[in-house]
C-alpha cells in the first residue's frame, strides 16, 4: 500500500481464529498521544511474561520483521475494538499486510487507512498457508494478485478507493475537504 | 433490498437523509457516499493524534456545537488525595486527560470534565444529557458507540483517522452497509434482562454474525424493553461484528428524552416528535438478512470463554468444543467441558462500564446486596456510568446498601472494562463482569472475565461462586 505496489515477503503464521484488537496492542498502551513507535507492544502479551521478559511459548518467537511483513491469520482478524493504534503497532512491528478469510469491520477501515492491507482470501488459501509457515508469497496491490508457490495465483477484494487515492496521491481528507460546497449545502438544508 | 420500491428500512431513511454525496459509480473514482455526521463524542484515548493531525494541516474544527467532549478511560475511579491530586495509573495516562483540556480549550470544544456534573463514560453521559437523538448520526473514536443506536440514531465507532476527518469537515467517506433485521419476540421469563439477550443473540449468531452489517432489533421483547435495556442491547452489536445497532424510536424514547438538557423543547420538541416519528423500517421493507429470535427461551446467559460469541445459559454445562478456539478458550479460562460453569468460584465481580452501569442497573444490584454481604474473600467494584448516576443513586441510598454489603463504590468511568486506569484484576482472577469484552488480558494480565447481567453479577458477589440469580428472585418474592 505505501511505497511500491509489490509486496515479496516470506509468511508468518498466526493460526488463531479472531485474534482481537486487545491481543494486537492490550489497552494499557494506549495512553499514548503519539501514533509512533507502537510496535514494541505489538502483542505485547503473547511475547513477553508478566515481568516483561521474553515468553518461550510466543506465538510470534520466528518472527523476523525483515522476513515477514506478511501475517497469515484465522478468521475475524481485528475484531473488538476501534482503536487505530492496532495497525499503527503492527506497520512499526514490519507487518505490511495480514491475510485472512475474514476481516473485522473497524480493523479493515483503520488498516486501509494507514497503507496496512487486509488482504481478504478463501479459508482454503488460509489453511495452505498456515500449514507452510515461513512460504514466500508476492502480492500484487494495484493488480489485487496474491501469488503463492505451490497453490497458484488468487485475486482479492480490495476496496477501489483507497488504491485510487494511493495511486493518484490523493489525501482522502483533502478529498472531502474538496466537496465544502456541497456540506455547506447539506447543513443549510437540513435541521437534524 | 427493498420489497417495494419506496419502502425503506430505518435505516435506509437515515442513511439518505445524511447523504452529502452519494457512491459513485464504479468505473470512476469508485468512491464512497460522503455522509454528514450530526453528533461527534470525544474521549482522551483516542482524539489527540486526530486533533494533532489538525494541527498539522492548519485545519479548524468545522462545527464545534456537534462536538461533545468528556474523560473516562484513562480516568482514576478513587477520589484525589488531600492535597487534590488524582491516582493516575501513570503519568502518561495523567497527560492524555491533559492533552484534551488543551485540545478542547484551543479548539473551542464543550468538555465535561473533573469539574462537570454530567462527566461520564461517553455513552451513558450522551443520552443523559439529551445529546443522542433519533434520527441523528453519531460517532465516536470508541466501537461502543453502537449503543446510541437505541435511540434510533445511526451510531458507530470510527478510528483516530476518521476522528480527524469529522473533526475537520462533519463527514466521513462511507460505504453503504447492509442490514440484518433481528426480530425477538415474547416476554422475557423472570431474572432475564436486556444483558442475557443480547449475550443470547451473539451466541447465537456468533462473534463475526454481524460483520459488514448494521443491525435493527425490533418485535415485541424490544418494544417492552426500557431505554436502559435497548441501549443495553445496541451496545453490543459490535460483540457480533456489526457497524451499529439500532432500534425505532417510540413513545419510551420520546418520554426518555423530554426534559433533558439537550433535547429539544416548546415547539421545537413537537417538530421533533413528528420527525422522529417517521423513523419506522416500513410494512414492505426487507432487511438483506434475517434473524428470528425466541425471547421466551432465554435464560439468565453467561461467557464461558475467551470472546463474546462463547455464550451458555446458567443451567448449561460448558460446551464440548473439539476445534483449536474451543480449546484454547477452555484452557485459559481453566474450565472443564461438559462440566456446568455454575458452582465455579470467583474472586471479583465488576458492576459498570457503557453496558450496564446506568441507575436501572444499580437498583438491580441494590435490591440483591441490600441486607446482605458479599462473600468472604470477594471483592466488588462498583461504577456508576456518570455524574449524573452517580448522584441519583446517592440520592436513593444505593451508594450506602453497596458500602454495607462490602462492595467498593466508585467514580464514574470506563475502569474494569477495558482497565486502561490501573482498575484491573490479579492474574488467574475469575471476574464476574457486567461489561462487554472477555478477551484474554482485557482485565488484566491472565484474568479470566465471564460476562453477565447486573442481576447474576450480583447473585455471583453474595454466593462467591458463578450463581443462577433465580434463585434471589425466589428468596425476595
Amino acid at each position: 500500500m505505501s511505497g511500491t505496489s509489490v509486496i515479496d515477503s516470506h509468511t508468518y503464521p498466526l493460526a488463531f481464529e479472531n485474534i482481537d484488537t486487545d491481543q494486537i496492542i492490550p489497552a494499557q498502551f494506549l495512553t499514548t498521544t503519539e501514533r509512533a513507535g507502537l510496535g514494541r507492544y505489538c502483542f505485547y502479551h503473547w511475547r513477553y511474561d508478566d515481568k516483561g521478559d521474553p515468553r518461550a511459548d510466543n506465538p510470534l518467537g520466528g518472527y523476523r520483521a525483515e522476513r515477514h511483513q506478511v501475517l497469515v491469520a484465522g478468521a475475524n482478524f481485528g475484531c473488538g475494538s476501534s482503536r487505530e493504534h492496532a495497525p499503527w503497532a503492527l506497520l512499526d512491528f514490519g507487518v505490511r499486510a495480514v491475510i485472512s478469510s475474514q476481516f473485522a469491520d473497524i480493523f479493515r477501515n483503520n488498516a486501509l487507512k494507514n497503507g496496512l492491507l487486509p488482504l481478504q482470501v478463501e479459508q482454503s488459501v488460509v489453511d495452505f498457508l498456515l500449514n507452510r509457515p515461513d512460504h514466500p508469497v508476492r502480492i500484487d496491490i494495484a493488480a489485487t494478485r496474491l501469488q503463492v508457490p505451490g497453490l497458484g495465483t488468487i485475486d482479492f477484494p480490495l476496496d477501489p478507493f483507497p488504491a485510487h487515492c494511493l495511486a493518484r496521491g490523493i489525501d482522502q481528507l483533502d478529498y472531502i475537504l474538496q466537496h465544502e460546497p456541497l456540506i455547506a449545502r447539506h447543513e443549510q438544508r437540513h435541521e437534524y | 433490498m427493498s420489497a417495494s420500491p419506496d419502502a425503506k428500512t430505518l435505516f435506509e431513511k437515515i442513511w439518505q437523509q445524511h447523504l452529502v454525496k452519494a457512491e459513485s459509480l464504479a468505473g470512476g473514482d469508485d468512491a464512497p457516499a460522503i455522509i454528514y455526521i450530526d453528533l461527534h463524542l470525544l474521549h482522551e484515548v483516542t482524539s489527540p493524534q486526530a486533533f494533532a493531525e489538525l494541527r498539522r494541516r492548519g485545519l479548524r474544527v468545522r462545527c464545534t456545537d456537534r462536538c461533545l467532549a468528556t474523560i473516562d478511560h484513562s480516568t482514576p475511579t478513587l477520589p484525589p488525595d488531600a492535597n487534590g491530586h488524582r491516582p493516575y495509573v501513570t503519568e502518561a495516562a495523567h497527560q492524555q486527560v491533559e492533552t484534551l483540556y488543551r485540545n478542547c480549550a484551543e479548539q473551542g470544544i464543550e468538555l465535561h470534565g473533573w469539574d462537570s456534573p454530567n462527566r461520564g463514560i461517553i455513552h451513558v453521559m450522551g443520552p443523559e444529557m439529551g445529546a443522542t437523538q433519533p434520527g441523528m448520526t453519531i460517532v465516536c473514536g470508541d466501537s461502543h458507540t453502537a449503543t446510541h443506536g437505541a435511540f434510533g440514531a445511526l451510531a458507530f465507532g470510527i478510528g483516530t483517522t476518521e476522528v480527524g476527518h469529522v473533526l475537520a469537515t462533519q463527514c466521513l467517506l462511507q460505504r453503504k452497509p447492509d442490514t440484518l433485521g433481528i426480530r425477538v419476540e415474547g416476554p422475557l421469563q423472570p431474572g432475564v434482562s436486556a444483558k442475557d439477550v443480547i449475550l443470547h443473540i451473539i451466541g447465537r449468531i456468533g462473534v463475526d454474525g454481524g460483520t459488514g452489517s448494521v443491525i435493527e432489533y425490533y418485535g415485541s421483547t424490544i418494544r417492552a424493553m426500557d431505554m436502559e435495556g435497548r441501549m443495553t442491547l445496541c451496545n453490543m452489536s459490535i460483540e457480533c461484528g456489526a457497524r451499529a445497532g439500532m432500534v425505532a424510536p417510540d413513545q419510551v424514547t420520546f418520554d426518555y428524552l423530554q426534559g433533558r438538557a439537550m433535547a429539544p423543547s416548546g415547539a421545537a420538541w413537537d417538530r421533533a416528535v413528528q420527525h422522529w416519528s417517521t423513523l419506522t423500517t416500513d410494512a414492505d421493507a426487507r432487511h438483506d438478512r434475517q434473524v428470528e429470535i425466541d425471547a421466551t427461551g432465554i435464560e439468565p446467559s453467561v461467557t464461558w470463554g475467551t470472546h463474546p460469541g462463547m455464550v451458555i445459559g446458567i443451567s448449561e454445562n460448558v460446551p464440548e468444543r473439539q476445534d483449536g478456539a474451543g480449546r484454547d478458550a477452555l484452557d485459559y479460562m481453566q474450565l472443564q467441558a461438559g462440566s456446568p460453569l455454575a458452582g465455579a468460584p470467583v474472586d471479583m465481580v465488576f458492576i459498570g462500564s457503557c453496558t450496564n452501569s446506568r441507575l436501572t442497573d444499580l437498583r438491580i444490584v441494590a435490591a440483591v446486596l441490600k441486607n446482605r454481604k458479599v462473600a468472604a474473600g470477594i471483592r466488588v467494584l462498583i461504577v456508576p456510568g456518570s455524574e449524573q448516576t452517580r448522584r441519583a443513586a446517592e440520592d436513593e441510598g444505593l451508594d450506602r446498601i453497596f458500602l454495607q454489603a462490602g462492595a467498593e463504590w466508585r467514580e464514574p468511568g470506563c475502569s474494569m472494562c477495558i482497565g486502561m486506569n490501573g482498575d484491573i484484576g490479579q492474574p488467574g482472577d475469575l471476574v464476574v463482569s457486567t461489561s462487554n469484552r472477555n478477551f484474554k488480558g482485557r482485565q488484566g494480565r491472565n484474568v479470566r472475565t465471564v460476562l453477565a447481567s447486573p442481576l447474576t453479577a450480583a447473585a455471583c458477589a453474595v454466593t462467591g461462586r458463578v450463581t443462577d440469580p433465580r434463585s434471589f428472585l425466589e428468596v425476595q418474592a
